[in-house]
């Protein structure tokens, strides 16, 4: 059987059907999770995929870290399973704690709709898993709050750790050392700016986001998921 | 219990870049406003909570302010408590 991906489904969430229907492209199940409920089922992995989660009130995830759901990601990411948060997700996962640093508005105050290069950093993660390093991929970016930050001691022990999963060459947002995306201390948590789902068809221009979820796919295939926390 | 009026400012922190900030600043001297200087933008709360004393006042909104209203690695938050009010 394939994997099976639940996609969280907050109130202002639009990315939910580009995922699943990317992921279904890939060979995979998709199913929606809607953000009140407190399982995640039968679930191979979880993405929470872009938009705005409750309006991005306050600050962007700042009010969907607290839905049903996130106590549910939080313990199905400590039991080892695959949790991947694109975009509006990468911001509900730093308001949880599940990742480090913050993302602030973009250098230049301005809103980016665009392509963006990317520059694989490591294969340790769900998202980059068999891919290799120094694999250039073009997949876009849609974001005002993109631009990631964190204190320098996170930084180092981001670099030391080879957490960095992917870096903007160049640059299009002011991110703390390119950063495009991280992951956990175990590999299986992933936040990124870029939307993969967006890059899958050859319709939309580019098929490299595809490299990404199918990594995710075969990671959630063989993925161990405890019954209790590691 | 008693009722306190609390007002919480929110900015970002030192060595945070502010682009709003920074953005309204460039504009003042073409509006014709010279000498202003150190332009940094933020959000303020106002709220009222009901507690014993000030001080369980200020600790209830310290903490809200530490779990929800500011992320900590970006923001601080400065609460001025006010009261007690009647209500």
């Amino acid at each position: 059987m394939s994997a099976l991906i639940g996609v969280v489904l907050f109130p202002g969430t639009n990315c939910e059907y580009d995922v699943i229907e990317a992921i279904e492209a890939l060979g995979a199940r998709g199913q929606l999770i809607w953000h009140g409920d407190s399982s995640l089922g039968a679930c191979d992995a979880v993405v929470l995929p872009g938009g705005f989660a409750h309006g991005d009130y306050l600050r962007p995830g700042a009010i969907a870290r607290f839905s049903p759901v996130m106590a549910a990601v939080e313990d199905f990411a400590r039991r080892g399973g695959p949790v991947v948060g694109i975009c509006n997700g990468f911001q509900v996962l730093t308001e949880a704690h599940m990742l480090p640093g913050a993302l602030q508005k973009n250098r230049g105050l301005t809103f980016l709709c665009q392509p963006a290069e990317l520059e694989v950093v490591t294969s340790r993660s769900a998202l980059t898993d068999g891919v290799e390093v120094g694999t250039r991929l073009t997949v876009p970016i849609n974001h005002f709050e993109g631009n990631y930050t964190c204190d320098e001691r996170t930084l180092t022990q981001l670099r030391d750790e080879d957490r960095v999963i992917l870096r903007y060459r160049p640059n299009p947002n002011g991110s703390v050392g390119d950063i495009a995306g991280i992951t956990n201390q175990e590999g299986n948590v992933v936040g990124l700016m870029p939307h993969p789902e967006r890059a899958v068809d050859p319709l939309t221009g580019s098929t490299d986001g595809a490299v990404l979820l199918s990594a995710l796919i075969r990671y959630a295939s063989r993925a161990v998921v405890t019954a209790t926390a590691r | 219990m008693t009722r306190f009026e609390a007002l919480v400012e929110v900015q970002l922190r030192a060595g945070i870049s502010d682009p709003q900030g920074a953005t309204i600043e460039k504009a003042l001297p073409a509006l014709g406003f010279a000498g202003v200087s150190e332009v940094r933008s933020g959000k303020a709360f106002r709220l009222a909570v009901e507690a014993t004393d000030e001080e369980a006042a200020r600790q209830q909104v310290d903490d809200l302010c530490r779990r929800f209203l500011t992320n900590p690695v970006i923001e601080d938050s400065a609460v001025t408590i006010f009261g007690p009010s009647c209500s």
